[in-house]
């Protein structure tokens, strides 16, 4: 587990603002998929002669550039031009800095990344980039990173952020990772893992070995912990895991069943549901002093919670008025309100890192719906249907929400499947997660710091 | 149902030689299916056979078992209807069922899961799956078990009893389970 602490700790950025000028294209996160801009992304300039662990420095600097190409493809904002279109002419190096703009221009590029790699004597990696506005003939960013060569891929989303912040004026959300959890074997019988990857599906690590079910993974806002239910004899209670040191620890001292948790925004809390004597309701616990707050009482089942990311409000599951409903009540437990009244179900409502939205699953006419509304309950839109999808997650730019969805059986009983996606949340760009065995019950860390 | 069970400890102790020489490994099946017809037909040489080699303990701790909870109960489940958690009229003659074998087996003590199916999201059926557990507990505690004897969990919709899409199996899926610790 240090090797993500190690990861943590070797990266740094350096902003290289030379003539930066004021951008002409800009990318529409709205409207993008239907235009996605075409970028062209040079593979980084490095030394064949220089070999580290791996490959030489060039190979570096072509991998970087492949990764920076599927993030950017990935989000349906971009068409990345193939490579074999470059026009090659002059002196590479010179190029860096003046780019023939014409040349971009000639086959359709409106953006260029271009850049270098180098071995410095410490071991690291220096690695540089420029993005260039072709039509306007300016560059529009660069920066420099140092990092360890093991830590190249984090170098290479970091640059997809600088993008995609740069030319969509959204935060980006490439560095990062999703914690879920791994599925196999018969569904009667079903075996399940806490994993960690990053948010393209590299860097797979299983967390937990399957011997004890696992279910509802969730970030703590650095990324460093995870809150998660895991069954021990028939005691399932919300548990701790440190990514870093592999300690995973019971929370509280329950009675009853504990689950459904989720960080507070600050990471201070942890809130969740207790089901006693066969009632849910929803409790927080400080995690510094361990002591437990009770939200509501309510002979309902109450579940579901998340806070919203100013800490005021919370948002949950409640079958209070007769049917699964989402409401929305004060961080106190008071004033609670209702928010949806579409037709059928709906549950697992999770606030929006940006605070505008509150993502849910939405059950009607025998389909589950991933759907979006405002957190007075208006403005409500539905990104995605299936036979069952659920459990929505935000990335930290509040722009894309991966969810699981499972396949319904055929009459010989094959099917069942379960697979993570993504979708945007203008609805397109539905796209699945590849990941080594089946997936379930996503968490998106936030950025990376 | 209790007769039944006293019936048939009766004739496997009287019996009990021979038929844990002839049937060891299904004890609980042959003493549940039709406990008198084999008991009858090897009534003589059992008498005849000293039976102080074999202890009534014996006995009594095969019964203990989950096969014999299943035989009198209904294969120890329970059904439930789409997000409901109250006990039907057949749940309820299970149950009592169920009850009875725990009277009778006061040694026993039993873990209730609560299970749902998959048309609903996780959270939420890991709290119907507890609702439907606790159904189940406070019927049997109401019949006069000890509530200590009965744990619940609930497993929501993670350990289906069958795999399939449709009305049948989804319904098969919501049931309370009743195991022997």
């Amino acid at each position: 587990m240090r090797f993500f602490k190690l990861l943590m700790l070797a990266v740094t950025g350096l902003v290289v603002t030379l003539g930066a000028a004021q951008a002409r294209i800009v990318v529409d996160v709205n409207r993008g998929h239907a235009d996605p801009l075409p970028i062209a992304i040079a593979n980084l300039l490095g030394n064949e002669n220089d070999i580290i662990s791996g490959g030489s420095v060039k190979s570096y600097g072509e991998r970087i550039a492949l990764v920076v190409k599927a993030d950017l493809t990935r989000s349906g904002l971009f068409r990345v031009v193939d490579n074999s279109a470059f026009i090659k002419s002059g002196n590479p190096l010179t190029n860096l800095r003046n780019p023939k703009f014409n040349n971009w221009k000639a086959i359709g590029a409106q953006a260029l990344m271009n850049g270098s790699i180098a071995l410095q004597e410490d071991g690291r990696l220096k690695v540089e980039f420029r993005l260039w506005d072709v039509l306007g003939s300016n560059q529009m960013t660069g920066l420099r990173y140092f990092t360890s060569p093991k830590n190249w891929r984090r170098i290479a989303h970091l640059m997809s952020d600088a993008i995609y912040k740069r030319l969509t004026g959204e935060s980006g959300y490439f560095d990062t990772r999703v914690v879920y959890i791994s599925e196999s074997g018969p569904a009667t019988a079903r075996i399940k893992r806490l994993a960690i990857m990053d948010q393209d599906g590299h860097n797979h690590v299983f967390l937990t070995n399957g011997k004890n079910l696992v279910l509802t993974p969730r970030f703590s806002p650095t990324a460093q912990e995870i809150t998660y239910l895991s069954y021990h004899d028939d005691n399932p209670r919300v548990y701790l895991y440190n990514i870093d040191s592999g300690k995973q620890e019971i929370l509280g001292d329950f009675p009853g069943m504990t689950f459904a948790p989720r960080f507070s925004p600050d990471g201070n809390k942890v809130i969740m549901s207790q089901a006693y004597k066969g009632n849910s309701d929803i409790y927080v616990m400080e995690l510094s002093t361990r002591k437990i707050q009770r939200l509501t009482k309510h002979t309902a089942i109450d579940t579901s919670p998340s806070y919203s990311p100013d800490s005021r409000y919370v948002t949950f599951n409640s079958d209070r008025g007769g049917s699964q409903q989402i409401y929305v009540m004060d961080a106190t437990g008071k004033n609670i309100k209702r928010i949806s009244f579409g037709k059928g179900r709906y549950s697992t409502p999770v606030w929006s890192p940006r605070g505008d939205l509150i993502a849910f699953t939405r059950q009607y006419g025998g389909k589950f719906y991933i759907g979006v509304m405002r957190p007075d309950g208006s403005g409500e839109r539905l990104l995605s249907e299936s036979y069952l999808d659920e459990g929505p997650t935000w990335a930290p730019n509040g722009r894309v929400i991966m969810f699981f969805r499972q396949q319904p059986y055929d009459k010989q009983g094959r099917g069942g499947d379960v697979q993570l996606w993504t979708v945007d949340l203008t609805g397109y760009n539905e796209r699945q997660m590849i990941t080594p065995l089946d997936g379930s019950d996503p968490a998106w860390s936030p950025l990376i710091r | 149902m209790l007769e039944k069970i006293n019936g048939v400890k009766y004739w496997a102790l009287i019996g009990s030689a021979l038929l844990l020489s002839a049937c060891a490994n299904t004890d609980g099946e042959v003493l549940d299916a039709t406990p008198v017809e084999p008991a009858v037909e090897t009534q003589e040489p059992v008498v005849a056979e000293p039976t102080e080699d074999v202890t009534s303990e014996t006995l009594m701790e095969d019964m203990d078992t989950q096969e014999s909870l299943d035989a009198a109960s209904e294969a120890s489940l329970i059904y439930f209807g789409y997000d409901r958690y109250d006990l039907s009229s057949d749940a309820r003659t299970g149950l009592q069922a169920q009850a009875s074998w725990l009277q009778a087996h006061s040694s026993v003590k039993v873990t209730v899961e609560g299970h749902c199916d998959e048309r609903g999201t996780r959270e939420y059926n890991l709290a119907l799956g507890d609702r439907r557990a606790n159904s189940v507990k406070n019927y049997l505690v109401a019949l006069g078990i000890d509530p200590s004897r009965i744990h619940t969990v609930s497993y929501g919709k993670e350990r289906p009893a069958v795999t399939g899409t449709g009305a049948t199996s989804w319904s098969m899926n919501r049931r309370g389970y009743t195991r022997v610790n």
